[in-house]
């Protein structure tokens, strides 16, 4: 079996188990999970770790530390807000 | 890399991949919440950190060094500083940074591969067929992520106007983009053997992807906006996933299939509770000047609405039993959630019960009033979801509408021609009074006419949601005195 198909043996898959896993989200958390997910998304910076391991001034390198800027913030700011959210839900009025 | 180490990546990779799942099970429970958060960052480090490890050492690690920095302290900034009433903005602008990032790898790796060693072939023939043909994938959903998204924060933000923005012919050239955009994609992927061609391509390919992004958002109405963030939040994992098959990493194709799965979930939700079909949303244009069927639901004007000032509201709400609030979009724009509070407190110390009746597509993202009404410490167990508030209406003396408007309209239930016909509202016109504060009698995003507006138990409040609240507040404590 070709990588290929692995890999579209690994999507099928986790997709079901996200709609599993995800399934009846109570109304309170439909914005922290978009904003949690949100941040999950920011493992694209994985693929731009490999892309910019050079010295030079390249199209690569500077194209590889945007990726990784853009990733972090999607990152850093996603799971930071989706935290101060959840905050406010937790304390008792 | 030596065979241990390539043992330990893979098994970090797993735990990453087993985290992220507990993470985002455990984020969809009120209780689980904020741990499961706080499980997924976890993860989202240990990825790094494994592919750090991958990596081995590189040759430099300025370009990584200064992107890890500067993307952090962009985000812990704006995470910091962004007010709860701006949200709907961040998430999309989030959103876009995600799909940007996506689309930047996928060209770098380009670069990497191909440009920069010079090679000559096609991309199929040097990284493989599925690699080339997901890189352009890659880009193509990343470009619209981000792009589609920067339309949509606009449009939350104000720079753009909410009303959806209708193009001629919008759904042939949307259709034409596409096409083209696959089609260059294709040809970059199988046909282009020549790098600087190649390069082109892929700007090429970028371009009309941000374009594309554009065009779909851009028809799109205020009131769709939920439905578009959920979306957008679902493209923004499909492309992480699409940068995993490039470069070959399970982890980027779980956490991008589970971030795609719980956009699904959430633009599903957002769709039923308008009783429109996903289609339609995409398709834009709903409450725009071309809709027949606004005419069909008879005249904008309002005959016979009563109004009411402060005073008299507040006195009804003090002889009350049962009072429940309905929050909409109105409410966000006037950044009155702690004076809603306010009000609540001072009729809960009078004895009075006070409910809150949320509208699954209230406000302008998935869970907005949620959001909001937290902010100004409302315990969440008094927001009621609409189908348990719905049979509630009945045995409540008084409801106050703050900023809402089509999610509370009887016509979506008795008139047939009507456009939100069949979407389910909040009942709040069985409650014995009725005080709806809003601005003027201006129509809601689907353009028509609210028919709970002339009901006999309906009473008009004019103003600004927070100045409304103000002068009841001051008015039942003049009351008790």
């Amino acid at each position: 079996m070709g990588p290929l198909l692995i890999g579209l043996y690994v999507f099928v898959l986790s997709v079901f188990v996200g709609f599993e896993v995800i399934n009846k989200v109570p109304p309170t958390l439909h914005t922290p999970l978009m904003s949690g997910a949100n941040a999950i998304s920011g493992i694209t910076i994985v693929g731009a770790l490999y892309t910019a391991q050079t010295a030079d001034v390249t199209v690569s390198n500077v194209l590889g530390c945007a990726a990784i800027a853009l990733a972090m913030i999607n990152v850093v700011g996603g799971y930071l807000v989706t935290d101060r959210m959840l905050k406010m839900f937790g304390r008792k009025g | 890399m030596s065979e241990t180490r390539t043992v330990v990546v893979a098994l970090i990779y797993l735990l990453s991949a087993t985290l992220f799942v507990l993470g985002l099970k455990r984020l969809a429970r009120v209780r689980t919440a904020r741990q499961g958060n706080g499980i997924s960052a976890v993860a989202m480090l240990l990825a790094v950190v494994g592919t750090l490890i991958e990596l081995g050492i590189v040759q430099d690690y300025r370009w990584i060094v200064a992107g890890i920095v500067v993307g952090s302290a962009v985000g812990a900034v704006i995470a910091v500083r962004v007010p709860m009433t701006s949200m709907p903005e961040m998430v999309a602008i989030l959103n876009g940074f995600g799909g940007a990032a996506s689309a930047l790898v996928a060209i770098s790796i380009y670069w990497v591969d191909v440009v920069e060693p010079g090679k000559v072939g096609t991309l199929a023939s040097i990284l493989g067929g599925s690699q080339a043909v997901t890189a352009f994938l890659s880009v193509l959903i990343g470009g619209v992520t981000f792009s589609g998204s920067v339309v949509a924060y606009a449009k939350l933000n104000g720079s753009l106007p909410g009303r959806p923005i209708l193009l001629p012919g919008r759904h042939v050239l949307n259709v034409a983009l596409l096409v083209l955009s696959v089609a260059v994609g294709l040809v970059f992927a199988y046909g282009v053997a020549d790098p600087v061609r190649g390069a082109a391509f892929v700007w090429a390919l970028l371009a009309a992807s941000l374009v594309l992004g554009i065009l779909l958002v851009i028809p799109i109405g205020g009131a769709d906006m939920p439905v578009v963030v959920s979306l957008l939040n679902s493209y923004s994992g499909l492309a992480a996933c699409a940068t995993g098959f490039v470069i070959g990493n399970n982890l980027l194709i779980i956490s991008g299939a589970m971030v795609g799965a719980a956009g699904i979930i959430l633009t599903r939700i957002m769709c039923d509770a308008m009783n429109r079909s996903l289609p339609s949303v995409v398709m834009g244009g709903f409450g725009g000047g071309d809709s027949s069927s606004a005419a069909a639901a008879g005249s904008q004007e309002y005959t016979s609405t009563r109004s009411a000032g402060a005073e008299e509201a507040a006195m009804v709400l003090e002889a009350a039993r049962k009072v429940v609030v309905v929050p909409g979009y109105g409410l966000a724009v006037a950044q009155a959630q702690h004076a809603v509070r306010e009000l609540g407190d001072l009729l809960k110390k009078r004895g009075v019960e006070v409910l809150y009746a949320i509208h699954p597509v209230a406000g302008r993202m998935p869970g907005h009033m949620n959001v909001l009404l937290a902010e100004a410490d409302i315990p969440y167990e008094l927001l009621w979801e609409m189908e348990r508030i719905n049979p509630e209406f009945h045995d409540t003396d008084a409801v106050i509408v703050l900023g809402a408007n089509d999610v509370v309209n009887p016509a979506a239930m008795t008139q047939k021609d009507s456009p939100i016909y069949g979407m389910p509202i909040l009942e709040v016109h069985h409650a014995k009074t009725v005080f709806v504060v809003k601005r003027s009698l201006g129509a809601g995003y689907a353009g028509i006419k609210n028919e709970l507006f002339e009901k006999p138990n309906t009473m008009m409040v004019f103003g600004d949601a927070k100045k409304v609240l103000q002068e009841l507040i001051g008015e039942l404590k003049q009351l008790s005195t």
